[in-house]
């Protein structure tokens, strides 16, 4: 389970993120949505225990973020935006030097580094260097390596920005699949995706949060699309309409 | 411990797949090698020509002095351009990189972190330089320099160039920026180097200080052969203090 509550994080006078609090229960998977800048990556770095919040504070499982950094950091898998890859070395080698950094029983790392590479179809692209890897790939091992060490929690970082459409499909089904036991945040702006994939919808907006619901809440009154729009510009749809008419009345 | 060693391990790895250990252990096994063959030429052009004279002191004319001893202070040139080049991939690249935050949501710690990067740079130098002992490993074996006065020596260069890699890895560590990072530390190693020069005009305390800070001063005492607790103090705490502020300057990049 996470839970946010009351997050705050200011980078000098700039206010990244501002009294943040959203619950996610275990099992469940949120999709975290939001126009770029809104606060996402902040806010799931926080989670991560990449950098420490202004204010507010973030519990993993019951673990404080903070305080309890390890205990947390050993039960999320983090897949950042660019999927953090050392280019010189191998997806094998490397999927084993992440076993290692997370912890993993010496002797288990060999078979912790198979299971990922075969559960994110990785056996045909073990062998070679991860800079040699197309965009999709390489997305897949960034997935591989925040499993290695079959955590509870899994934080994704746009998991499927700059994939070709067959690649999305591929990476999608295999968060659905990794989602159904494990606590999942994803961000992302690709709308359905969150209604495939997830039970739960943030919405966040200028660092503020601007929805919390589960999706089968929503999609019952409005679409997904309808709910993002009125949430980020902020007022209703309508808004948005009389741009678009004197834009096309020019001629 | 082990994530020392895995960090140490996948940087060292990171050199030798790449031609960056090859290059820098072939260019400084090479230009050893060019300043030993210029020394022990002119060496021995000198006992040619001394030894048609009679009754002149000849005593300073030995392999420790005219060869090893000049060899040493060549190389510790040549590490003072080479290191900040080792070293300023160390942290920048992964600052850089989203390996980065890779680290720091792993359960590891920063000192664990400082430590096997440094690790990692120190056994690339010790690479070197143990290729380089093939230099007085020759005069051995056809001459008689004195053993201690070598190995004195050798050790100093050895302490000098660990220095020289924490003080690389602290400039590293402070920029994403890998040029950066090598001209800093190559003004901290040059300052370090020359620190002592105003140390004559000086009054005592100060001229005290400003050659106790000298990386020269420590390693010419080893040099000519005498190992003392101080110069071993002084290098291990420079290392120590460098290390430190690594330790802080990652630290702090959290914070920002």
């Amino acid at each position: 389970m996470i839970e946010v509550s009351n997050l705050t994080k200011t980078y000098g006078s700039i206010t990244a993120v501002d009294g943040v609090s959203f619950m996610v229960a275990t099992g469940q998977a949120a999709g975290f949505l939001g126009p770029n800048g809104a606060g996402k990556t902040t806010t799931m770095r926080i989670i991560t225990g990449f950098m420490p919040a202004t204010a507010g504070t973030v519990t993993v499982d019951g673990f404080d973020v903070f305080d309890d950094s390890f205990e947390v950091r050993r039960r999320i898998g983090y897949l950042p935006e660019t999927p953090p890859l050392y280019l010189e070395m191998t997806v094998r080698s490397y999927l084993r030097h992440v076993g290692k950094l997370k912890g993993i029983v010496r002797n288990r790392i060999a078979s912790a580094a198979d299971r990922a590479i075969e559960e994110c179809s990785l056996e045909n692209v073990a062998g070679r260097l991860c800079g040699h890897l197309s965009k999709g790939y390489r997305q897949r091992v960034g997935l591989a390596q925040a499993l290695i060490h079959e955590p509870a929690v899994l934080i994704l970082d746009e998991p499927t920005i700059g994939l070709d459409p067959a690649q999305i499909i591929e990476i999608r089904a295999l968060i659905r699949r990794l989602a159904t036991e494990r606590t999942v945040i994803l961000s992302t702006h690709i709308l359905p995706e969150v209604a495939q994939i997830c039970q739960k919808v943030v919405i966040i907006n200028q660092g503020r949060i601007a929805l919390e619901s589960d999706i089968a809440d929503l999609v019952r009154e409005r679409s997904l699309e309808e709910e993002y729009l009125r949430h980020v510009s902020g007022e209703a749809l309508g808004a948005g309409q009389p741009e678009a008419s004197t834009g096309g009345g020019g001629i | 411990m082990r994530n020392v060693a895995a960090i140490a391990w996948r940087d060292i790895r990171a050199v030798f797949v790449s031609p960056i250990a090859y290059v820098v252990l072939t260019g400084f096994t090479l230009l050893s090698g060019w300043f030993f063959f210029n020394m022990l030429a002119q060496f021995n052009r000198l006992v040619a020509q001394y030894s048609m004279l009679q009754g002149m002191d000849t005593t300073w004319l030995n392999l420790n002095d005219a060869v090893i001893t000049p060899l040493l202070h060549n190389m510790l040139v040549v590490l003072l351009i080479v290191i900040p080049m080792i070293t300023m991939r160390s942290w920048s690249e992964e600052k850089g990189a989203a390996t980065f935050e890779l680290l720091f949501t792993s359960p590891v710690r920063v000192g664990e972190m400082v430590l096997g990067k440094y690790l990692a740079g120190a056994a690339l130098v010790t690479l070197m330089l143990a290729l380089a002992m093939i230099f007085p490993a020759l005069l051995f074996w056809y001459g008689n320099p004195e053993f201690g006065m070598t190995a004195a020596g050798f050790l100093g260069l050895y302490l000098t160039a660990l220095a020289f890699v924490a003080a690389g890895n602290f400039t590293s560590s402070l920029t994403s920026n890998q040029i950066i990072a090598t001209i800093s530390a190559l003004v901290i190693l040059l300052l370090l180097f020359v620190i002592s020069w105003p140390a004559e005009g000086a009054n005592e305390t100060l001229r005290g200080i400003l050659t106790y800070l000298s990386v020269t001063e420590h390693f010419r005492n080893m040099a000519k052969g005498t190992i003392e607790t101080r110069d071993f103090v002084y290098f291990l705490s420079l290392i120590a203090t460098f290390l430190f502020l690594t330790h802080r300057a990652v630290e702090s990049n959290r914070w920002k």
